[in-house]
């Protein structure tokens, strides 16, 4: 609830958040295109696969948490509400972080062994000798 | 005596009481709209692990395709503008959102028309998301040939020159064709006995570990269709019942249900929540298909 603040006030949050979003989504998307090349040919260090594409990786997921949180708390309200129901919100939350890492170091570990991957499929391992039917003679047929 | 402990089970203690008859309202928040909030943290749970199933194949790939190559068409326009419709696409939501947070704050001051108002702008825009990207998938699907199973979108995984199948190098304007590591391509298909078949390219790679040797330009990863259309179609059959759901209590709000309730339109700001966390989500479908 925005009790406390007057109708004004409030319209203008609103716009506020409208001029917000609108500017960092342009400039999220001009920085994707020059990072990448589309400005000047030259410039591509957004795709270069080491340190100036992490670089850029980081600036986008940074820009795009600044967005959730500012819809979050002043679209959504969160800012307003008691400290329980955003520590209960917010809290699970951060378990993504380890889902995060988790999953991305089984990706890249997958996808670093590939090659290995494929030659242990393609493998052809010596069958194991027949076993004898020690237990009961004569009634091993496999 | 039995009878009255059955009937007020804390009858000594009337704060306690009062909270089993549900006077006090835990965290200073409707039931209904605690219970949105927490749904909401289970439905971001679920984006989220798609969200990192697909960080996780893109790691395990030796390429992915380039998203600012895939999505590059616009409406009406034979041109290459790579990302501008789903900024358009993006703008479209944050100003649906906008309206909708209008049409709460006019719900708080109890003004039926401006509810109803900045309601139907945000079924608008929600509608217009929806046929953007219909537009968007007709053109993968239809035109461009991406399934779930099959994706025509790639990128060479090192230097080459293109070559026929017989390993004669494709010319034009006279020229050779060189490629670079990275490049992005599009396999045309066609269709032949009703089923769709890609082109056949073939590359002699000039360096990396293939360097010397021709070989067949394959498909890009395979997931990325299915991770595509999974993953944005959730997204989209959020905003679809999220449109659906605005009707609803637009139309309840029109008839007038609301105002007898007297508690400043509450139903709205419910509705209100699930819109944000559609935008929500979306900042986060943007910036993993598209930017990054």
């Amino acid at each position: 609830m925005a009790g406390h603040q007057t109708y004004e006030e409030q319209k203008q949050l609103v716009f506020y958040g409208l001029k917000l979003l609108a500017v960092i989504t342009i400039v999220e998307v001009a920085f994707a295109l020059f990072a990448k090349g589309h400005i000047s040919p030259s410039i591509t260090f957004g795709k270069d696969g080491g340190f100036g594409q992490a670089l850029y990786m980081l600036a986008m997921v940074g820009a795009s948490v600044y967005k959730a949180y500012f819809i979050v708390f002043y679209f959504m309200h969160m800012a307003h509400e008691v400290r329980g129901l955003v520590l209960s919100v917010l809290l699970p939350t951060t378990l993504l972080i380890w889902a995060i890492i988790a999953f991305f170091q089984e990706g890249g570990s997958w996808g670093s062994r590939r090659e290995q991957i494929k030659e242990k499929n393609l493998e052809v391992v010596q069958p194991a000798p027949k076993p004898q039917g020690y237990i009961l003679p004569g009634t091993y047929n496999g | 005596m039995a009878d009255s402990s059955v009937t007020h089970g804390h009858g000594a203690h009337g704060e306690d009481q009062n909270l089993w008859d549900g006077a006090k309202e835990p965290m200073k928040a409707s039931y209904g709209k605690l219970m949105m909030w927490y749904f909401l943290v289970s439905d971001a749970f679920t984006f989220a692990g798609f969200l990192i199933a697909y960080g996780a194949l893109r790691f395990s790939s030796p390429t992915w395709p380039e998203p600012d190559f895939v999505f590059a068409s616009f409406p009406f326009v034979k041109a290459h503008w790579p990302l501008v419709f789903v900024t358009f696409m993006t703008f479209v939501l944050i100003f649906s959102s906008v309206t909708m947070v209008r049409a709460v704050q006019e719900g708080h001051r109890e003004n039926r028309r401006g509810v109803v108002f900045w309601m139907f702008l945000t079924i608008l825009g929600g509608a217009t998301f929806l046929g953007s990207q219909a537009y968007e998938w007709t053109t993968l699907i239809k035109y461009e040939n991406v399934s779930l199973e099959r994706n025509p979108f790639g990128r060479y995984i090192a230097d080459g020159e293109l070559v026929d199948a017989s390993g004669k190098p494709v010319l034009e304007n006279g020229a050779p064709v060189v490629v670079k590591k990275d490049d992005s391509y599009l396999l045309h298909g066609h269709e032949h006995d009703g089923k769709i078949e890609l082109e056949k390219k073939y590359i002699k790679y000039t360096s990396g570990t293939y360097a010397g040797q021709v070989q067949e330009v394959g498909q890009g990863p395979k997931a990325f269709g299915a991770l595509f259309f999974f993953i944005t179609g959730l997204h989209g059959f959020h905003v679809f019942s999220g449109v659906l759901f605005l009707t609803i209590i637009m139309l309840n709000a029109m008839s007038g249900l609301y105002v007898s309730r007297k508690n400043g339109y509450e139903m709205v700001e419910k509705i209100g929540l699930y819109w944000h966390f559609v935008d929500l989500v979306w900042v986060f479908v943007f910036l993993v298909f598209y930017l990054l």
